[in-house]
């Protein structure tokens, strides 16, 4: 089966065996890669194969359906800003500095990562739960967190800060110290070395990793479901009015789950491309 | 150079054909019966025998008792329990998961199963369930009646109108005129109970079945409305199950004075 001329060294003329071969994957890894390929496309295929097409318009434009998708884009809207607030200090702390424990400090900021979405939730709730740690504080100041909208977005805060985390930080180990060391000799303070040099500088991780944050937001289901409950309008997002409606009507549950799909696909083509700033 | 590039050829052969047996293997099993069943299956000496069963969440203690108590009574059967909501399992099986008994926590669930053909015979019901009130212990909103769930301040959580446990909350307010505003409305009996154990709910709508499972973790208040809607819980032999003898005695063993007992110890009301 094998062709001869696979079986020759690499064309003449080329690059020399040292160089970057900018020639394609050998064929065994591209099969590969199309059976992993397959593992994905295959079952959301399947389920685009399921919808009730003749009425999928009314399936998702029910009242229910468009209620949960709005608070599901605002809400990982408001995560995904949350996000970039904390997450690009503490990408900062992480590349930029060396200190006892920081490998741990690291593997705790990815917990939210390997965790069970479920058990992120009952941490939450053991921590701002009406008993939880801080929750008497904050219903001494008056905050009710339980079954509330800001439950849900601490709940997608929660698993998506880590995306954000990880690709600021592998932004900034990337593009290096050497121009913010030059700023610094220049003159500039630090405030202003993070301006005017860092931030531009990360820009591309920053952007990538707050389309994965918002993804991530959107798909949420397990630390909301338990964390902040399921109320219409309130704290049932786009996933748990999926998980709700597959009770009682399959057809609009995966005519919804298509929407979710799609919505994903469009933010992540739109505006993820990793090698843009390459 | 030739013989490293077939390695990895081989390699992916092996993986194609694995999956291939896998599948192949998975299709034996739904599809062509035991070769074990052909045997009468009430037979002493008779081959090994697997029963699937596939029971409402709401069954998992009384139909683990139950299974134990059928398999030694069974030599040789071995009694595999599979627990989700009914609408999950009313979709496994349609979907063609292997179930050779379903039990569903209402009558709707075993209808749509009938609906599909996928039920042999007729379902018999075998318990009863009603709703009780569920507060954490030591009742900080001071609740004592279905009434008191109404009251401003209260956070109060249901099951969602579409899951059965929350069709028999709405049925009850309907009924008595009682409006309640929950904080929440959970897919499962087991969200509502963890909302209410955990505290963050001064009280929520669960089975009476639920709160004697639940312990010391919360605590029930019966309300005498909760009759207005009772639950009816059937049980079937799946349509085409290889095992249908053996399912038959199974569901006869549930709804006979032994599984009645067990039912009645948990809570269950007679059907």
């Amino acid at each position: 089966m094998a062709l001869p001329e696979r079986m020759g060294h690499p064309p003449t003329g080329g690059p020399a065996p040292a160089g970057p071969v900018a020639l394609g994957a050998p064929r065994w890894i591209l099969a590969i890669a199309v059976v992993g390929a397959l593992v994905i496309v295959l079952p959301i295929a399947g389920m685009t194969s399921r919808v009730d097409w003749t009425h999928f318009g009314s399936l998702v434009t029910s009242q229910s359906a468009v209620t949960a998708l709005l608070l599901s884009l605002h809400t990982a809207a408001a995560s995904t800003v949350l996000c970039l607030l904390l997450g690009v200090p503490m990408a900062l702390v992480l590349a930029r500095s060396r200190f006892p424990g920081q490998r741990l400090v690291r593997a705790v900021v990815l917990l939210p990562l390997v965790l069970p979405p479920v058990v992120g939730g009952i941490a939450l709730l053991s921590t701002f739960g009406r008993r939880g740690l801080l929750g008497q504080t904050f219903e001494v100041l008056g905050v009710q967190i339980a079954f509330s909208t800001t439950a849900v977005v601490l709940a997608q805060t929660f698993v998506a800060l880590p995306f954000l985390v990880l690709s600021v930080e592998a932004t900034l180990r990337a593009s290096g110290a050497r121009y913010e060391a030059v700023a610094a000799t220049l003159g500039a303070t630090p405030s202003v070395v993070f301006w005017r040099v860092t931030l531009p500088l990360v820009l591309p991780g920053l952007v990538s990793g707050a389309v994965l944050a918002f993804a991530r937001a959107l798909g949420e289901f397990g630390a909301t479901l338990t964390f902040a409950g399921s109320l219409e309008g309130v704290t049932r997002t786009l996933p748990l009015e999926i998980y709700l409606q597959r009770e009682t009507d399959p057809d609009a549950a995966v005519a919804l789950a298509l929407v979710l799909v799609a919505v994903a696909v469009v933010v992540m083509v739109t505006t993820h491309r990793p090698r843009a700033f390459a | 150079m030739n013989r490293r590039r077939r390695v990895p050829a081989m390699f992916v052969l092996v993986l194609a054909a694995g999956l291939t047996a896998g599948c192949a293997g998975q299709a034996g099993t739904s599809a062509g019966p035991d070769p074990a069943t052909a045997s009468a299956d009430t037979a002493v000496p008779a081959a090994p025998q697997t029963l699937t069963v596939f029971a409402a969440a709401s069954l998992t203690g009384t139909f683990r008792a139950l299974a134990d108590r059928f398999e030694a009574a069974h030599p040789g059967v071995t009694v595999t329990l599979n627990f989700a909501g009914s609408a999950d399992l009313v979709t496994q099986i349609t979907e063609g998961a292997p179930a050779d008994v379903f039990a569903a926590a209402d009558t709707k669930n075993m209808a749509r199963l009938r609906d599909a053909g996928l039920v042999a015979g007729d379902p018999s019901v075998f318990a009863t369930n009603t709703l009780e009130i569920a507060v954490p212990p030591g009742n900080p909103a001071g609740i004592s009646s279905f009434a008191d769930l109404a009251r401003p301040g209260v956070a109060v959580v249901t099951c969602a109108p579409q899951v059965p446990c929350g069709a028999a909350a709405a049925k009850i307010q309907a009924d008595i005129g009682v409006t309640l505003s929950p904080v929440s409305e959970e897919n499962a009996v087991t969200d509502v109970l963890g909302k209410v154990s955990s505290g963050e709910a001064d009280a929520g709508l669960v089975y009476v079945t639920d709160v004697a499972a639940a312990g010391t973790s919360v605590r029930g208040i019966p309300f005498p409305e909760s009759d207005r809607a009772v639950n009816s819980y059937p049980i079937g032999v799946v349509a085409g199950s290889p095992h249908a003898r053996l399912g038959a005695s199974f569901a006869r063993f549930v709804t006979g004075a032994a599984g009645q007992k067990v039912l009645a110890a948990a809570g269950f009301g007679a059907p």
